[in-house]
Formats: C-alpha cells, sequence, structure tokens
C-alpha cells in the first residue's frame, strides 16, 4: 500500500468531515433563521438519529442484522420508554444481545 | 449525567480497542487508524475506511465513502450551533461533533445543560476513543470483535433512550418514524450513509408549513 496516497485519503476525509461539521455552524451566524425554521432544525437531528438507531438496529452493511442485536435494543428501548435510569437501558441492551448469542441466536 | 456520559465515553473506548485492532489484524500499519482516529474522528466512517483499504480497495473510494457516511454532521451541526457557542468554540466544537454528543445535547432541558453535555460528552469520548484505538492498534488482534459484548446493539440503545423524549412530541415521532422506515427501506440499494440522510423527508411530515425550505436549509 503506498502510504503517500493513503495519508492523502485520511487528510481528504479529515478535512472533508471537517468542513461537514463546521458548515452548520457558520451557516447559522451568517444568517438569522426564522423561530420555526430554528425547530425544523432540532427536528431534523432527532429524525437523522432515530433513523441512525433503526439502521443500525436492524441492519448490517446492506443485509439484515440477525435477531440479537434488534431484541437488545428493543429491550433497551422498552426500559427507557419506561424512564429505567440510562445506565441500565445501555448495559440490558448488551446483555440481552450477549446473553442470545451465548444461546447460539444470530 | 456525569454518570451517563462516563459510561457512553467507556463504551467507545472499548469499541476504540476493537476498531484499532481490527485495522492492524487487517494488516495497516499503526499510524493509520490512530490518524483517523485524531483527525477524522467519526466511527462509522473510520471503520469503513479501514474496511475499504484492508480489503484492498483503492483510499479514493474510501474517502469517499467516508463523506458519505458523515454528511448528515451538515444538519447536526444546523441543529447544535447554538449549543456550540460562537466565535472561536465553533473550531474544536464542530469537531467535536459526533452522533452522541448531539443526543446528549438534544436530551438537555436548557441552553446551559445542553452545552456542559455537548462539551463534556465531546471531550470525554476524543480522549477514550483514541486512547482506545492506540491501545488496540498496539495490542494488536485482543478484542477484534466487541459483538461479543453486545456493544453493537448498546450503541442503539443510547441513542434511542437520548431521543425519546423528543420522541414523545406527537408530530416530531411522526417525522421520526417515516423517516425510519424511508431509511431502512433504502438501506438494500444504497451506499451506507445515505439511507440514513434519506430519513430527512420525514420533515415532510412535520405538522404543515414550510418544511421544504427547512429541508434546503439542512441538506
Amino acid at each position: 500500500m503506498n502510504n503517500t496516497v493513503l495519508l492523502g485519503g485520511i487528510l481528504v476525509l479529515a478535512i472533508g468531515t471537517f468542513s461537514l461539521r463546521l458548515a452548520g455552524p457558520l451557516l447559522r451566524t451568517r444568517f438569522e433563521l426564522p423561530e420555526r425554521a430554528q425547530q425544523v432544525m432540532s427536528v431534523a437531528a432527532v429524525v437523522l438519529l432515530a433513523a441512525l438507531v433503526a439502521t443500525a438496529a436492524l441492519t448490517d452493511g446492506q443485509t439484515h442484522a440477525g435477531i440479537a442485536r434488534p431484541a437488545g435494543v428493543l429491550v433497551g428501548g422498552v426500559l427507557a420508554w419506561r424512564k429505567t435510569p440510562f445506565v441500565l437501558v445501555v448495559v440490558a441492551a448488551a446483555v440481552t444481545a450477549a446473553g442470545l448469542r451465548l444461546l447460539g441466536v444470530p | 449525567m456525569l454518570r451517563d456520559i462516563a459510561l457512553v465515553c467507556l463504551a467507545d473506548g472499548v469499541v476504540g480497542v476493537s476498531y484499532g485492532a481490527i485495522s492492524v489484524g487487517g494488516g495497516l500499519q499503526f499510524w493509520v487508524p490512530v490518524a483517523l482516529s485524531l483527525l477524522v474522528f467519526a466511527g462509522a466512517s473510520q471503520f469503513l475506511f479501514v474496511g475499504i483499504v484492508a480489503a484492498g480497495g483503492s483510499p479514493v473510494a474510501a474517502t469517499v465513502a467516508g463523506l458519505l457516511v458523515n454528511t448528515r454532521h451538515v444538519a447536526f451541526g444546523l441543529a447544535v450551533s447554538d449549543v456550540i457557542g460562537g466565535g472561536w468554540r465553533r473550531l474544536p466544537g464542530s469537531h467535536l461533533m459526533t452522533d452522541e454528543t448531539v443526543a446528549f445535547a438534544i436530551g438537555q432541558d436548557d441552553l446551559r445543560q445542553k452545552r456542559a453535555a455537548y462539551w463534556v460528552c465531546g471531550i470525554g469520548i476524543f480522549i477514550f476513543w483514541n486512547l482506545g484505538v492506540v491501545i488496540g492498534a498496539a495490542a494488536g488482534t485482543v478484542i477484534a470483535d466487541t459483538d461479543v459484548f453486545g456493544l453493537d446493539a448498546a450503541f442503539p440503545a443510547v441513542l434511542l433512550a437520548l431521543v425519546l423524549p423528543a420522541l414523545r412530541d406527537r408530530s416530531t415521532r411522526t417525522a421520526a418514524l417515516i423517516g425510519s422506515v424511508v431509511a431502512l427501506a433504502a438501506t438494500p440499494f444504497l451506499p451506507a450513509g445515505l439511507p440514513v440522510l434519506l430519513a430527512l423527508v420525514g420533515l415532510v411530515f412535520y405538522r404543515s408549513g414550510k418544511p421544504v425550505a427547512a429541508l434546503e436549509a439542512a441538506r
């Protein structure tokens, strides 16, 4: 592997990612957004995070993620919905998935 | 809140160890995963990048794929710019922007708490993630597969727990549900990163009014 090409790729990805991250804060200081648009921005972040949860829980690459992982996330989700402390939610999700795998569930 | 953030930092650190080990185990030199973690600092795109390069793919393809996965940060930046603050803070604040920091900030009630959550979580994850990657890359193949510990289920659960309060609002929930269904439906057909972006069409169902303008701005 050519190290120069590899380093170039890493630097472009780094600069590109930083620019994508900085774009929002820069745009927002240039233009004053109306109240409603600001509200929609917050909802947009929630929609993106929810879609991340759905795809991370149910898919792996371009196929489905098996049973153990969605089951773990579901257990965590139900506990969170019932206002269980955050730490328990996270641990329960991990333990459920790990336990099912230990039993041979994919 | 501090305890919750500490837990997520720790989990991120363990995934970092695994990422470092996978990269070196895949034949990459020590500096590759370490440089990616410090300079790019975005887990999903880093896994994708080393996955493509370690499999013999071109660094150009790996870079494009990584950038595609990271496009969602534009919308995140628009949502949390007040939380990050103005002036010089925008530079480090932007670099620390991750799914977890944004979710923690959104989960707080007032701006002061949002700020504290964002910065503490961002700095904490940055330290733990990079430390983990260095340890993993140095140790080689110690923990190659964190799925054994169920960490692949823990991360979606973290984000879900943090966005749930926002989902109690009916209109937001509708938008999020429709967006998630669209993203899931698109996953088999599109490269990584695009399906999640497509979820933004869910915003059209966020009340009535002018969601189209918001979509333009979030792009």
